[in-house]
């Protein structure tokens, strides 16, 4: 995990794929064993619309990478078929290398450790922020189990130390309902975090924020992607410049470019069909 | 908006003083029924300590519909199945006792099986003759057909709409099914002339006496397990899947088990209240199964304010208290009334009763502590939001 986190520090990694190799190679590069998320020829299609097309995806572990695209390109598809909520037609969806997501259901996905943040920010608006994030608590699932548990002084320590992380301390009896936009962002956040994932699938985290809450999501996302792998999709350019990581660009259900930031956004497919308009 | 940090310590001192109530209620009233003589000011007559022994079960019924409904958000609209079915359990023990004092005297059989010119018990009626194989019954028989129903309804995931509409379905079929003779719960007319109860006189007002202290305390126990559900971490999930179901999912919990507990349960609930009602009242007939009986439910739930505890109680309470009387002026008239009462409440009072009368509560906590802090400032944000782990 730490070495893997050191190369990250690194915002010119050399094994970087070009779009064009992607393009060329139609497969993804490197070995299924060392990614933590493998999709290899996805397709899905919603009454013969293919949302997604071909598509190859890989992270390997410890990494973070940037998805952007434009409407409809099939980033928020891509994370429903990872997360289990849409089985897809054809391909191979693989989590730690050997297990095969197409066989499970979601509560199983999530509890192995895959958890995501939604485009819409879904949390539970009749609980205060403290439940919120005592409920995402890894740990407790069973009915039986939730009848009788008591909070533990360990998962008292866990959610005040994500209370900080998230910048929610001063709100922690406060209900969920009557948080800002970005509040309701960040707290779903710190849900994703006291589940205790090692994959975060982040949707558009940044949308309707300040220029300054941008700001600090960055730093935030920066921060877990120390000790996670984490997707993050966002249309905010200068937010996934912030974050300094591969990016991947979807259209139309497949990559239509992966590099660096500065190569995607160079690349004139990118500019045609997304950047230009 | 009630905070969760007020609701676990509001709703504490209310379950216990409405505890206190209740039992101060199902004490007091059989005592000044059967202690005080007939002249004295105090004394409740016979028929009202019926009257409320009855509305009592329907305060359980409508508690029983508030745990799903109020907590998990499940609208049921065929809660009157359950209650219906612990309410021919019970009738189908009070018939054995019967014995030879039916109209044909036979000893076995009860009286429609003698005139269908049955010659034996149908199996399903072995064991009734005993009260505990009954009170088995009496939770088994909801509690099964609940988790049957919903272990398909919720593992299919039909929600919203669709599921209410299924439950009324189910309700209906189950009232045609029990219309028929052949079904062997005596048809058209039910189950009615009970004689005894565990060899008291179902007559008598000891009998009713004790009857009404049993549905007060069955109605104690109730919010005793939907205020320890609630307060619960699994009172925390039922109330997520109501908000957001998806997102249970994807946090790993299984909803449609969350679901299926809690409507499990509330069956039960709601089948010891059907149970306690019949001796009460003196027959069961298919009628309760009806549609607008399940509707009714709704209402009451509605009115005293879904998702607290008193709220259901105290609505199926006055709903019932107003039905007697309105129905004794205006009979004709009744169905209007509730209808109107049901769209003014919708309208004006959303969270019912007693909900409005939390929040109204809950926001002048707020001022109060809103000015505490004014007046506090350098205390800082710290030193107002003290709380230990629960
Ligand atoms: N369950 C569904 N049923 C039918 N069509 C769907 C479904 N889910 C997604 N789609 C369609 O698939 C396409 C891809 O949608 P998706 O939400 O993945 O796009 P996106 O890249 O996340 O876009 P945005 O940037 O707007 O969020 C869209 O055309 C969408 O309408
Ligand atoms: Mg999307």
């Amino acid at each position: 995990m730490s070495e893997t986190a050191l190369a990250l520090a690194e915002p010119d990694e050399p094994d970087v794929m070009t779009g064009a190799e992607v393009a060329a190679s139609g497969k993804p590069a490197g070995h299924r064993e060392d990614t933590i998320l493998y999709l290899d020829g996805v397709s899905v299609s919603f009454d013969g619309f293919k949302a997604i097309n071909n598509l190859s995806f890989l992270l390997r572990e410890g990494e973070m990478r940037a998805v952007i695209g434009p409407n409809g390109a099939g980033k928020t598809t891509m994370m429903d078929i990872i997360t289990g909520k849409t089985r897809p037609d054809e391909g191979e969806v693989f989590f730690n290398g050997n297990v095969d997501l197409t066989r499970h259901d979601e509560p199983a996905i999530a509890t192995m450790g895959i958890g995501r943040k939604f485009q819409k920010p879904t949390v539970f608006e009749g609980h205060t922020v403290d439940d919120n994030l005592a409920l995402a608590l890894s740990g407790v699932r069973s009915i039986f189990a939730s009848l009788a548990h008591r909070r533990t002084i360990e998962e008292e320590r866990r959610i005040v130390e994500i209370l900080e992380t998230t910048r929610l301390s001063h709100l922690r009896h406060t209900s969920a309902a009557s948080l800002s936009h970005g509040q309701k962002q960040w707290l779903e956040i710190g849900m994703l975090l006291a589940q205790s994932p090692k994959v975060l699938l982040v949707d558009e985290p940044v949308a309707g924020m300040t220029d300054a809450e941008t700001a600090e999501t960055a730093r935030l996302l920066r921060d877990i992607a120390r000790s996670h792998s984490v997707v993050v999709v966002e249309h905010d350019m200068g937010f996934v410049r912030d974050l300094g990581v591969k990016v991947t660009c979807l259209h139309e259900g497949s990559v239509l470019s992966e590099g660096t930031i500065d190569h995607v956004s160079a690349d004139p497919k990118v500019i045609e069909v997304y950047l230009g308009r | 908006m009630i905070t969760g940090y007020f609701l676990r310590q509001g709703l504490n001192r209310w379950i216990i003083a409405s505890l206190v109530v209740i039992l101060a209620i199902g004490i007091l009233v059989p005592a000044a029924n059967l202690l005080l003589p007939a002249g004295h000011p105090l004394h409740v007559p016979s028929y009202i300590v019926a009257l409320f022994g009855k509305y009592l079960c329907y305060a359980l019924l409508a508690l029983s519909l508030d745990l799903v409904w109020g907590y998990v958000g499940i609208l049921s609209l065929g809660h009157g199945a359950f209650f219906a079915l612990g309410g021919y359990a019970m009738g189908m023990y009070l018939m054995r006792q019967i014995g030879t004092r039916g109209v044909y005297g036979d000893p076995t059989l009860p009286d429609f099986m003698v005139f269908l010119n049955w010659k034996e018990l149908p199996w399903f009626w072995s064991g009734f003759d005993q009260f505990w194989f009954a009170a088995i019954m009496v939770m088994l028989a909801p509690g099964l057909l609940a988790f049957v129903f919903g272990w398909f309804a919720f593992r299919s995931r039909v929600t919203g709409v669709y599921l209410s509409i299924i439950t009324q379905a189910m309700t209906y079929a189950l009232m045609l099914a029990f219309f028929r003779n052949d079904m062997g719960f005596g048809g058209n007319n039910g189950l009615t002339d009970f004689k005894d109860i565990l060899g008291y006189s179902i007559q008598s007002d000891q009998t009713r006496a004790a009857l009404f202290l049993s549905s007060a305390v069955a109605l104690a126990l109730g919010v005793l397990l939907v205020g320890a559900l609630g307060a619960s971490r699994y009172g925390k999930l039922m109330v997520a899947v109501r908000d957001a179901e998806d997102r249970t999912r994807f946090l790993g919990y299984r909803p449609e088990f969350v679901k299926l507990f809690a409507f499990t349960a509330s069956a039960v609930m709601a089948g010891i209240a059907g149970a306690l009602y019949v001796p009460q009242v003196g027959i069961i007939n298919p009628g309760e199964f009806a549609p607008a009986n399940s509707i009714e439910i709704v209402i009451w739930t509605a009115v005293g304010g879904r998702g607290t505890i008193i709220g259901p109680i105290i609505g199926a309470i006055l709903v019932n208290a107003g039905k007697s009387a309105f129905t004794g002026l205006f009979p004709e008239y009744w169905l209007f009334a509730l209808g109107a009462l049901f769209i003014a409440v919708t309208l004006f009072l959303p969270k019912g009763i007693v909900g409005t009368a939390m929040h109204g509560w809950d926001a002048l906590q707020r001022l109060r502590a809103a000015r505490r802090h004014e007046e506090g400032r350098h205390d800082g944000p710290a030193a107002s939001q003290p709380e230990a782990a629960e």
